[in-house]
């Protein structure tokens, strides 16, 4: 046995380089950690004066006027629940046919894996491009759907951004609906079958029932994702700042709101209200994501 | 009497490339137990498979030759009405975990969307369940969900969910091989009792229990009928090398 | 009792019902490609691809100073990730019960799910106010911090693959551990690990959200981190909300372009994950 003090200078290199490489991996580590801690903290502190500022009114309040000093979230939080929730609804059976007809219908092949590169494709175009296509396509078809229907021609508003979204959520809430699916073990599939059932009394009465928790949460993902979602819905909400009286009307999200103004917002108790904003929006979607992947999780090893 | 109740001939199965079964041509007889033994792969589980049409589920599976239910052809009739003469048991327990006991036994009625009263429904839960033994443990505790169940009870609870749609067949695929021996005797015991009503054609790799409950047995090997005969005989005076190769490397 | 057809019949409709949507859900995607090509294809050319933007109504403009800040903030996101998410996905594939391993794992999770707008917000707070003004050194550290939980994962999934094995030949030898690790086992890792950044990459490539507050966009061409740059996806933003039809023209051509870019990303990722 050699004592430290007798190691020749190439082992003590090879010491210093050890050490060193963990020291480094560590501290990359910690500074992730650290990274996540400064975010939050951030945030909480530079929406500090808009708690002081508005306090409660913030959440009760109805309207949103920089010029005047009203700061309310309520006009942006019900624009950004009519347009998820529009958007999940309408995206709901395409996610479920897909992740159906891929996941329990069709065996794996040209086919499947055909689905599964278009839905790549689909989930690879960037949000602006989707918001550039929604203006000039999807907003002239809603105006024209709006001047045939009596209503005010905005073409613009939550009904044409929710159509967009739900277009650009489907990748997302499909891919998991059919990992949910593809769980569901197949000697229950078996069973059903063996007993005389055709495929869709096999989905309707064993793969239902038995992948529910898990497609609920998928549909709880999307919506947190959705909520996030900022530049295609800027472009075709039509950023009007009050609450929105019908799905057809122009609105904003908490998430366009903060893209509008936050660039332009000179005031600083004007700016820490649209970061108290940002703080709801981060709150929201980190509750429902560690939320829904915890559901998904504990529900896909029993 | 002997009814011509299920005639397979020249039956040829094959995945890809690959010959699971080759050429076998057996019939079976009515209410009595055959059991299909031979070495794991040996294509035995496919087999049976094909005898309700459960081998379709496999991608690239290639079948010739014909099975004839009451002669006529299974492949010409539909799935659906196959399975529905032809019922099976799974080598492990699958009861579906979302139903409730009694709602497991009348499965294949809610699945085949056929709509019972509720005194016809607790009739052919009751007889179901009695058929196979299980009635007496679980009467109290029909409408919780059978995840309590011991394997073996959850194994007679998937017997039951068979019998329910009073099969002419009963298909059991390895039924014990995940069982305790003594859910293993029950089930063996609930065999033997339920050919006074119904056909049993079963595949096992335990000779022994071959032996204990069948009255016919076929031996197969490398996708082969290597030897078919009534159980007595197989085991006493094997006709074939490998029978009585196997039989006694595997009893030894 | 439905008869045996009823039931087919319903199994067939179900099955139909479940292709069509399918079908109908490609309608847009086939759609947006279509305009993107159809419009983009003739907004394209040399000029285009290295002119620098002119006001609406001149002819020559270009996307060139686009491109270039695409291409800065990109590095300055990979130079900040790379290092890092290749570090921290080693240190959690190989101490994956370490008490900062499992507090490594929740941050990445709820970084992972930050909207890009609240992100941008961020890297104005920490490196815009700081600074005094937009620049793409703060873009690219907004885009570093939505790379950096995919490069990560890649990382520790592809190094937990790796057989133990080889570790323990090359340690066996008297290699020692930190060479083991960069010389053995990360090359090991490495189509794995660079499928994860290319993946990583295009994610952020198509970001405009973080953008907004920090890179900003310049009509200018430069090379300096720290001034405001543009980018092919702020300038499309940018072009597509503005009323001028060449601008919108300049915009479809700018799509194109970021597409062609994305799909060659993923085209090479499935390729190398593939091999």
């Amino acid at each position: 046995m050699r004592k430290t003090s007798q190691l020749s200078p190439e082992d003590r290199n090879i010491r210093i380089y050890e050490t060193l490489f963990s020291w480094i991996l560590k501290f990359f580590s910690v500074l992730v950690v650290a990274t996540l801690v400064g975010i939050l903290a951030t945030i909480l502190i530079q929406a500090l004066p808009s708690f002081r500022d508005a306090g409660i009114n913030f959440y009760t309040g109805k309207s949103w006027d920089p010029v005047f000093k009203h700061f309310s979230a309520t006009p942006f939080v019900v624009g950004t629940l009519a347009t998820t929730v529009l958007a999940l609804l309408i995206s709901i059976p395409f996610s479920l046919s897909i992740a159906l007809f891929s996941g329990f219908y069709l065996h794996p092949g040209r086919i499947t894996s055909t689905i599964r590169l278009l839905i790549d494709l689909l989930a690879g175009i960037p949000s602006v491009i989707y918001g550039f296509w929604g203006l000039s396509i999807v907003v002239p078809a809603v105006r024209q759907f709006e001047l045939f229907s009596g209503r005010v021609p905005y073409g613009v508003g939550i009904f044409t951004a929710a159509l967009i979204l739900s277009i650009m959520i489907v990748p997302y809430a499909a891919s998991i609906g059919r990992d949910v699916i593809a769980l569901v073990p197949s000697d229950l599939k078996e069973a059903g079958l063996a007993l005389g059932a055709t495929p869709y009394e096999v989905v309707r009465w064993i793969v239902m029932p038995y992948s529910k928790a898990g497609l609920l949460s998928g549909i709880l993902l999307s919506f947190g994702r959705a909520i996030g979602e900022t530049m295609a819905v800027t472009m075709v909400i039509g950023n009007a700042n009050k609450i929105p009286g019908s799905i057809f009307d122009p609105a904003n999200t908490i998430s366009s709101i903060i893209a509008n103004e936050f660039a332009e917002a000179t005031d600083p108790i004007y700016v820490s209200h649209l970061i108290h904003m940002g703080l709801i929006l981060f709150i929201t979607t980190t509750a429902i994501g560690l939320f829904g992947r915890r559901v998904i999780k504990k529900w896909s090893s029993h | 009497m002997n009814k011509q109740i299920l005639e397979i001939s020249n039956l040829s199965v094959s995945i890809g490339n690959d010959t699971i079964i080759d050429n076998i041509s057996m019939d079976f007889h009515w209410k009595k137990i055959t059991t299909i033994l031979g070495p794991s792969g040996c294509g035995k589980t496919t087999l049976i498979r094909c005898i309700n049409r459960m081998h379709e589920l496999i991608p690239h599976a290639r079948v010739s030759g014909s099975i004839l239910l009451f002669k006529k052809n299974i492949y010409e009739m539909n799935p659906i009405l196959v399975r529905r003469e032809i019922g099976m048991v799974f080598q492990r327990p699958n009861p579906f975990p979302t139903m409730s006991i009694y709602d497991n036994v009348i499965a294949g009625y809610k699945l085949n969307g056929i709509k019972l009263g509720s005194a016809e429904k607790d009739n052919i839960v009751e007889t179901s369940l009695c058929r196979a033994g299980l009635w007496s443990e679980v009467k109290d505790a029909l409408h919780r969900r059978g995840a309590f169940l011991s394997g073996g009870q959850q194994q007679r609870l998937c017997i039951a969910r068979a019998l329910a749609m009073k099969p002419r067949i009963l298909l059991l695929d390895e039924p014990t091989s995940a069982l305790d021996p003594k859910s293993t005797g029950h089930i063996e015991d609930l065999v033997s009792e339920l050919k006074e009503s119904v056909t049993i054609i079963m595949v096992t790799h335990n000779i022994r229990q071959a032996s204990r409950i069948s009255d016919f047995t076929a031996f197969l090997s490398k996708g082969e009928l290597v030897e078919y005969g009534s159980t007595e005989k197989l085991f006493t005076v094997p006709e074939d090398k490998r029978t009585e190769e196997y039989l006694s490397r595997s009893a030894g | 009792m439905p008869s045996v057809s009823k039931r087919l019949a319903t199994d067939l409709l179900f099955k139909g019902v479940l292709g069509l949507a399918t079908v109908i859900l490609f309608i847009p995607l086939i759609m947006i490609l279509y305009y993107i090509i159809v419009n983009g294809a003739g907004a394209i050319s040399w000029a285009f691809l290295t002119s620098l933007p002119k006001p609406p109504g001149e002819i020559g403009s270009g996307i060139g100073n686009a491109i270039v800040g695409s291409a800065i903030l990109i590095c300055i996101a990979c130079t900040i990730s790379v290092p890092i998410g290749v570090g921290v996905g080693v240190f959690l594939s190989e101490k994956p019960t370490h008490t900062i391993a499992k507090m490594v794992r929740i941050c990445l999770e709820i970084l992972q799910g930050i909207p890009s707008i609240v992100i941008g917000i961020i890297s104005y707070l920490w490196v815009v106010l700081p600074m005094g003004g937009f620049s793409a050194l703060s873009g690219g550290i907004a885009l570093s911090l939505m790379m950096l939980p995919l490069v990560i994962r890649s990382t520790e999934e592809t190094l937990k693959l790796i057989p133990q094995s080889l570790k323990e030949a090359s340690l066996g030898l008297g290699v020692p551990y930190y060479r083991t690790m960069t010389k053995i086992i990360i090359p090991a890792g490495r189509p794995g690990i660079s499928t994860g950044i290319i993946l990583g990459i295009s994610r952020v490539a198509g970001e405009t959200a973080p953008l907004l507050f920090t890179a900003f966009g310049n009509p200018f061409l430069t090379f300096n981190i720290m001034k405001p740059v543009n980018s092919l996806p702020s300038l499309i933003y940018n072009y597509a909300t503005s009323p001028y039809s060449d601008w919108q023209q300049a915009a479809w051509g700018a799509s194109l372009v970021l597409i062609l870019f994305l799909f060659t990303l993923s085209l090479i990722a499935r390729t190398i994950s593939t091999r």
